[in-house]
């Protein structure tokens, strides 16, 4: 980010940098940074808090009025405490499918409701359509039970996949929820509640086992949530 | 062993960043008479723009009066669920269309850029995509960036 912030200034535009990692933002020295200890993801920090954002941006405008190169905090940080979403996955009635597919089935409905009300910036959008989640999701329960990866139908690059069935559940957990869920909290949910997120956390582990190239199982998901 | 977004952040605090020798400074003119446009690193799109690949250095150009922003980010430590209910929390438009309002900035630009962030090699942005992101925000007239980050 801030080597963009350079690049901008040697052409003549004024830049302010808002960094989410203070070592980072510090270490690249943006002619003004704004420190913002929030999660990744969030870097106004609280979604749908105008008045919260608006101090956030107060703070970022005012250092053009500095003479020289400034780094500043913003004085309000907000930490992951590590929540996990309570919400409870609907019932379905599939019982010949993997309980994988069959909870993914069960919660397009929730799915449906989300993205309806997001403009569909959140879910599955990058390589996998709505309707194809449950076949994505075989394909990982085929590479967890020891198919090789290449051969078992992911419809893409792993992560992206991957990151698609994640999008899809943490928008259906969005609509089963009675609250805005704190950063992550969908993502921890994801993986550790569900039957999804623990079939792609099986799958990396056995691609990790099989030798497969790291970046290629690494970044399936982060395991640590 | 379990970590927070806390804890992911620290880990990447000690990454690696490119140096800079010299750091240009620009005097921008008075807030309320300047032109402002967001850059962002999410790698945001329009659904109908290409999505952003693995170590993509090119740009995209954002129209601020659509909403139907498309978060491409690949990296799996970054919070997506924020974005979905406000994309303000990424991407400050409603916020800098308030100010305008308001008379604290001058103007808000009519294009805005994102890039994808996460770049361990950003030789590309330094010399090609970023200079060229740069002119084309200055001959939209633009004379402040705010940048930011995933």
């Amino acid at each position: 980010m801030s080597t963009l912030a350079h690049v901008l200034e040697e052409e003549g535009l004024a830049t302010i940098s808002l960094g989410i990692i203070e070592g980072q933002l510090r270490s690249t020295v943006p002619p003004r940074g704004l420190f913002v200890d929030f999660p990744l993801g969030r870097p106004l920090g609280h979604p749908a808090d105008a008045a919260f954002q608006q101090r956030v941006l107060d703070q970022a405008f005012s250092l053009l009025e500095s003479t020289e190169p400034v780094i500043e905090a913003f004085p309000e940080p907000i930490h992951d405490d590590g929540q996990v979403l309570a919400c409870t996955i609907p019932p379905t009635d599939d019982p010949d499918a993997h309980p994988a597919v069959a909870e993914a089935r069960g919660l397009r409905a929730a799915y449906n409701r989300t993205v309806a009300n997001t403009d569909g910036r959140v879910g599955a959008h990058r390589v996998v359509e709505p309707d194809d989640v449950p076949a994505a999701i075989e394909s990982f329960i085929r590479v967890a039970e020891g198919t090789p990866w290449k051969e078992a139908g992911i419809p893409g690059i792993p992560a992206r996949v991957a990151q698609d069935i994640r999008g899809y559940y943490e928008a259906a957990a969005m609509a089963l929820t009675d609250h805005t869920p704190a950063a992550f909290e969908a993502t921890r949910w994801f993986l550790r509640e569900t039957e999804a997120g623990a079939t792609i956390l099986a799958a990396r582990e056995q691609m990790k086992a099989d030798g497969v190239k790291q970046p290629i199982w690494q970044f399936l998901v982060t395991e640590q949530f | 062993m379990s970590r927070t977004g806390d804890d992911i952040k620290q880990g990447a605090s000690g990454l690696p960043a490119p140096s800079f020798e010299s750091a240009a400074f620009t005097t921008p003119p008075r807030l309320a008479d300047a032109t402002v446009a967001i850059l962002t690193s999410a790698s945001l799109h329009h659904p109908d723009q290409p999505d952003f690949g693995p170590a993509d250095t090119s740009f995209r150009v954002l129209d601020p009066d659509r909403r139907d922003y498309v978060l491409g980010h690949w990296s799996q430590d970054v919070d997506q669920t924020g974005f979905g209910i406000d994309y303000n929390v990424v991407f400050p438009i409603d916020r800098l269309r308030e100010m305008e309002a308001d008379g604290r900035i001058g103007k808000v630009a009519d294009v805005h850029l994102a890039y994808a962030g996460n770049q361990f090699d950003v030789a590309g942005i330094r010399m090609d995509s970023g200079p060229e992101g740069a002119k084309l925000l200055r001959d939209a007239g633009v004379d402040v960036v705010l940048l930011t980050p995933v």
